[in-house]
């Protein structure tokens, strides 16, 4: 199971949203334990294939590892990743399955429709290496802290 | 020298982030690294002991494939090596789902 607050969950769909009609991604922090992986904080990265970020994405090594140095400081690992799918399904395509490296982390993918995020969907990679990796479903549970709650309260009652 | 590791590959290093090695070259780090965690090696190199594609090696801020000497760069006592896998992926096939889920 894959959990992260509500902030963070709404942002990476924002993230999404913003740079529609192209692919965004990211990088979840957090902790691997023993129900799965728990998110603290997500990073925004850049998406490196501008020539055709439609529909792909790649993060530049460098940033990665920037990115892991700085979970490092926070006493963090990286558990996962997230990117969007504009006007396409919350599905893992071939492409993700075979750039699909990191076993152990969620590979997060939110349909982005006509620039509004609909469905987030999380995938664990699992196996021990290349010759048996293998995608799983990964439930996805939401922290809604006290002001979160309210919020979307109010915005219900809207 | 030190040697961090990827989450994925803790699994193969008793769980540690940061292996601390001794060679001279990048060549030497790593074989120690391999040597004393045998069965990282299939993760980092093809059957044929190459690098594997996805697989990223950097001395502090520079990917060895790039560097003159590559794995025969020479290191220094406070220099880090960093494996990070490669992160990509993308969207179903234009022409495919696109035309449909469009």
């Amino acid at each position: 199971m894959l959990k992260l607050s509500h902030a963070d969950y709404e942002a990476l769909r924002a993230h999404g949203e913003e740079t529609y009609p192209h692919e965004c991604c990211g990088v979840l922090l957090g902790k691997a334990v023993h129900d799965g992986n728990h998110v603290h904080t997500i990073v925004r990265a850049g998406n490196t294939r501008t020539d055709r970020a439609h529909d792909r994405y790649n993060i530049a090594p460098e940033e990665l590892i920037k990115v892991q140095r700085q979970a490092r400081g926070l006493g963090l690992d990286i558990v996962g990743f997230y990117h969007s799918h504009p006007d396409c399904p919350a599905q893992w395509s071939k492409t993700d399955f075979d750039e699909a490296h990191w076993v152990g982390c969620s590979y997060v993918i939110t349909r982005v429709d006509k620039g509004k995020a609909a469905i987030t969907n999380s995938f664990l990679l699992t196996g021990t290496g290349e010759d048996d990796k293998q995608f799983n479903d990964e439930p996805v549970e939401i922290e809604m802290k006290q002001d979160a709650i309210r919020d979307q309260k109010e915005r219900e009652q809207a | 020298m030190k040697i961090n590791i990827p989450t994925p590959l803790r699994a193969y290093t008793g769980g540690q982030q940061i292996v601390s090695v001794s060679g001279a070259t990048i060549g030497e780090a790593l074989e120690q690294l391999t040597g004393a965690y045998p069965e990282l090696r299939q993760h980092l190199y093809t059957g044929e002991g190459k690098l594997r594609s996805f697989v990223n090696i950097y001395l502090n801020d520079d990917d060895i494939r790039y560097l003159p000497s590559k794995e025969a760069t020479t290191t220094e006592e406070g220099d880090e090596l960093t494996i990070i896998p490669s992160i990509a992926g993308g969207n179903f096939q234009a022409g495919a789902l696109r035309a449909v889920c469009n």
